[in-house]
């Protein structure tokens, strides 16, 4: 066998190393009732499940508690999820500042003893070409 | 002018496409008639040039009359008002023309004209064959901005379309159809910032330098003329790599200094998209420098040289079309382009497959590798890794673009891209780093030393004689530095009773990555500098490849150690715990500072002393506590003479023209020991559309930065809740307690004017004179005001935010020579921070202005030898 096949075999098993790992290390978009049953198995982490806030006819946002005087890092919030199922969320960071302007938000995290906690927020803000308003 | 201004644009838009087919078509048959009937072959070379004129001359048109509108603020065209305003700087409109992904289209094409004009002069000879590349990419862009509709069919989006194009339905435009905005939404703010300016344009460049290789290479297979290709296609290789390489870091740079993830990488699918074909790029400018005519040189020459420009177009159609979605925090625009993307994309695909399938068999020479002791053969494992690299890169960002396949064919496609995705790349492409670092050394030390027969086993113990002390001294650095850290962390976790933050990955793994990367990069920066110093004997022009490599290398290490070990500082201590049973470490890495109260922070003792404005033409920052502005809120008056380094920059009264969105939250930093003091200015911003925009202010150091973002502030749109007020009746010099604060009223004195009530003759105005003490030994003055006017008191409140009160001068008891007054207070202003330390960052700005001159030193040798040949 020439040397030139030996890495090309090498590489190939490389490559398909990657694939494979990179299928595990991706996570999957689900809802809360998903991310219960997987908890069970031991999914506590990196899930995302993606969502509302829920707002009353005004607009404003339900449920949301931030007292950054008493504690910086600590935001609980309610999420619903495609499937309607709403959801308290606790996440150890301040308030992500333009969570109020979002329509979508991506949180990324799993249930720890029954409780949701998010590592991450990805926010899909209302792009700045999409406005419609002429003043 | 102005309304003919849009239609010369779009006008100019619609030749240059056409000028570019006619031209693409011209310059294909004259090619192709080269060998079998040169008349025909000229004239039609003829033909082409006058095309590729018009096309030149339209796309010029093109800039000129976009840049026109955008400069001229003609808000009747929706790309002015969707990108510009009144008040933005001239340097920013410049940002403006290519803030839309049209302008951005547009930018691209215009370097392709530069560079195509580049090319037709320097190089007659290929002039056919590459221009019609070159202009066939020029029928896919302009395309991009032709904005034809034919139906439900859309060719393209137009910069020049009009707000009542746009905007139909908006009630203004069916009232009045003429309407035109007196002012545009603005450039987002985050773009306002003068590496934006420079950034897209270097970028583009880059772009367009990658087209130059991929012309060369398929316009060499075309013509079976498979070996000379390679010459004339390396330096622009060459300074195509070093554009985008510094157009790619200009974006880190510009995130590092702008945004608040923390970094100047955050692994992106923006940033992973360009950063690919760069790494393949760098891998095809190796494989050009061994200039072997061997098939396998020859071959993967070509196939590195078109993956690069292909990825270059995989990566517009990535973040163009909107099929990153979810999977990335920037905000893509859809402009419904996504088929036409797609179909451009596979086209160049599959059209450079089909000629590589055609002409594979009949490349020449035989296939080889190089043996294990020449530098070709390190030079190949160097860019199968990178091709690993890069795989692993692409596959990542992919996801989104797997889920859209898979759901097309019926299945799920539910996948998410990986949660942690720093964590995701940079475990694996720090082993990758090391090794690509590993092979380029070992190339260059084979290169350096003449490796043959009878020298190999002297060579070979000679290296491990430097290699193995390197490794030894880097994996007790390594060892040390990553127990430091590891304590730091830890303590800080401990300190607050959180579980341990779930290891990162592996000790041992990280341990053994790091070093191997220390150990490559020290041992690369040393055969780079003994390489440097034997071919500088030979003078300059030969020395790029060594400092080149010797920029590579510092840069690694500046990532090593700025991204493997940098520490948040800012931990916060006391935080109530809500929960106990919260089973997941509880972050703290967010600290609130009181406005004029100090706050210990590593070795820093830190205090938020007040909002301030950023100045026109002020090197500092003015706080608003002195300023008034006014109802055109880009200007505000000075309430005091404005002192600045010990010189009056601003007096009272004068007008100064401010920033007003933006607001700099001044921090004081002392040093616990040293006593050093700084300040730092980290920005906030409300945006009407975008929300809370922080940015970071960094204090820089030769050993590291400091970096600093606000996190959270008191929403300034809430209005103020003011507790009940205390009616107070003082003599002069009692002392007072406002809340937590204590005063002493110190008297009163007739004043001849009052803030904002014109004064009548028989007017009398008494101004009481509060002393305050802070918590933090300083003291603040408060003026409260009363106006007697026929025997009727009038005041008004003065405010003192640093404390969080109020306070007004409402009577006067003279039979008990008393003096009352109503305070009220309210929640103290408040900044809540996050800093962390950059260790070394310093190394990889070097690194990369090293590796610029490295590149060009490099670009220029390989041009004289393109010269020498020609």
């Amino acid at each position: 066998m020439k040397k030139s096949h030996i890495i090309a075999i090498i590489l190939l098993a490389i490559a398909a190393a990657i694939i494979f790992s990179t299928g595990e290390e991706a996570s999957e978009y689900v809802d809360f009732a998903t991310a219960k049953e997987m908890a069970k198995n031991g999914k506590t982490n990196n899930i995302h499940v993606v969502g509302t806030l829920p707002k009353d006819a005004q607009g404003n946002i339900l449920g949301m508690k931030y007292q950054p005087t008493v504690n910086p890092n600590y935001f609980e919030f309610e999420l619903i999820d495609e499937k309607g199922l709403k959801e308290t969320a606790y996440f150890f960071n301040p308030k992500p500042a333009d969570l109020d302007k979002s329509e979508k938000v991506v949180i990324i995290g799993g249930y720890q003893k029954g409780k949701f906690i998010v590592s991450e927020v990805l926010l899909k803000c209302p792009s700045k070409y999409e406005e419609t308003e002429v003043k | 002018m102005r309304e003919y201004i849009g239609h010369i644009g779009h006008l100019s838009v619609i030749i240059s496409f056409v000028a570019a087919v006619f031209a693409t078509v011209a310059y294909f048959l004259a090619a192709q008639n080269e060998e079998k009937d040169l008349e025909s072959s000229k004239s039609w070379k003829n033909f082409a040039r006058i095309a590729f004129g018009i096309h030149a001359f339209s796309v010029f048109l093109i800039v000129f009359s976009l840049f026109n509108i955008i400069y001229n603020h003609y808000y009747e065209f929706h790309y002015a008002w969707n990108h510009s305003s009144n008040h933005l700087p001239v340097y920013y409109m410049i940002s403006c023309f290519w803030e839309g992904q049209e302008g951005s289209f547009l930018l691209w094409i215009f370097w392709h004209v530069m560079l195509g004009a580049i090319l037709m002069f320097t190089n007659p000879k290929w002039e056919n064959r590459i221009m019609t590349i070159f202009l066939g990419v020029q029928i896919f862009l302009t395309s991009m901005i032709l904005g034809v509709v034919l139906g439900d069919f859309k060719l393209g989006s137009s910069p020049f379309i009009l707000m009542k194009e746009v905007m139909y339905n908006a009630p203004i435009f069916q009232s009045n159809p003429n309407f035109i905005p007196e002012d545009g939404t603005g450039l987002n703010p985050l773009l306002q910032n003068y590496w934006m300016v420079i950034h897209p344009p270097t970028l583009f460049l880059g772009f367009a330098f990658t087209l130059i290789p991929f012309a060369y290479a398929i316009a060499g297979f075309w013509k079976k003329d498979f070996t000379n290709w390679v010459k004339p296609a390396l330096p622009w290789t060459i300074v195509g790599a070093m554009v985008l390489g510094v157009g790619i870091l200009m974006g880190g740079y510009w995130a590092y200094e702008t945004l608040n993830f923390g970094g100047y990488w955050n692994w992106d699918p923006v940033e992973n998209a360009v950063f690919v074909p760069w790494l393949v790029m760098i891998g095809a400018i190796h494989i050009m420098i061994l200039g072997k005519k061997t098939s396998t040189v020859i071959k993967w020459s070509f196939i590195l040289t078109v993956t690069t420009f292909l990825l270059i177009l995989y990566s517009t159609f990535l973040t163009r079309s909107g099929v990153l979605g979810e999977a990335s925090v920037h905000s893509f625009t859809d402009l419904g382009l996504s088929g036409q993307l797609l179909v451009y994309l596979l086209a160049f695909v599959i059209l450079t497959i089909v000629l590589a399938f055609v002409r594979w068999k009949n490349v020449p020479g035989e296939e080889s590798t190089g043996s294990m002791y020449s530098k070709d053969f390190w030079i190949f494992i160097g860019i199968a890794v990178l091709g690993i690299a890069s795989f692993q890169v692409i596959v990542g960002t992919s996801i989104p673009v797997f889920n859209k396949i898979t759901a097309a064919l019926g299945f799920s496609g539910k996948m998410a891209p990986p949660a942690n995705q720093i964590l995701y790349y940079s475990k694996f492409q720090v082993w990758t780093g090391a090794l690509i670092a590993l092979c380029g050394s070992i190339a260059q030390y084979i290169w350096w030393n003449k490796f043959n027969k009878e020298n190999k086993d002297q060579i070979i113990s000679k290296f491990f004689m430097l290699f193995v002390p390197i490794l030894i001294i880097s994996g007790v650095a390594i060892f040390f530095i990553n127990k430091d850290y590891d304590m730091f962390t830890q303590m800080t976790k401990s300190m607050i009773g959180a579980e341990e933050d779930a290891v990162k990955y592996g000790l041992i793994s990280k341990l053994l990555a790091y070093t191997l990367l220390m150990t490559s990069c020290i041992f690369s920066l040393v055969i780079a500098v003994i390489v440097l110093k034997s071919v500088l004997k030979q003078g300059i022009k030969l020395s790029g490849g060594a400092i080149t490599h010797i920029g590579v290398a510092l840069m690694l290490l500046g990532i090593l150690f700025s991204s493997g070990y940098d520490k948040v500082v800012s931990i916060n201590y006391s935080g109530l715990i809500y929960n106990k049973e919260f089973p997941a470490a509880m972050n703290v890495e967010n600290v609130l500072l009181w406005r004029r109260e100090s706050v210990k922070m590593e070795e820093y003792t830190l205090k938020y002393e007040e909002p301030c404005y950023e100045v026109l033409g002020f090197s500092s920052y003015i706080p608003k506590s002195k300023l008034l502005v006014l109802f055109d809120n880009h200007k505000a008056i000075a309430k005091t003479n404005i002192l600045h380094k010990g010189q009056t920059f601003y007096k009272q009264g004068d007008t100064l023209d401010i920033v007003p969105e933006n607001t700099y939250y001044k921090v004081r930093y002392i040093h616990n020991v040293s006593k050093d003091t700084f300040y730092l200015y980290p920005r906030a911003q409300v945006n009407p559309q975008m929300g809370f925009l922080a940015s970071p202010d960094i204090s820089r150091n030769l050993s590291r930065d400091l970096y600093t973002h606000v996190s959270s502030v008191p929403d300034p749109n809430q209005p103020i809740e003011w507790n009940d007020t205390t009616r107070i009746k003082i003599g002069i010099n009692d002392t007072v307690f406002f809340n937590d604060y204590v005063g002493i009223f110190r008297g009163v004195k007739q004043v001849e004017n009052v803030d904002g009530i014109p004064m009548k003759k028989t007017d009398i105005a008494i101004q009481a004179y509060f002393t305050i003490f802070g918590k933090d030994n300083e003291q603040f003055v408060m003026n409260p005001t009363l106006l007697i006017r026929n025997n009727q008191g009038l005041s008004g409140p003065v405010f003192l935010d640093d404390i969080g009160m109020k306070i007004s001068f409402v009577n006067i008891d003279t039979e008990q020579n008393k003096f009352i007054f109503e305070t009220s207070s309210t929640q103290l202003d408040y900044i809540i921070l996050k800093a962390v330390s950059k260790p070394m960052i310093n190394l990889l700005w070097i690194g990369t202005l090293v590796l610029v001159i490295g590149f060009s030193l490099s670009s220029v040798r390989r041009y004289q030898e393109f010269k020498q040949n020609r």
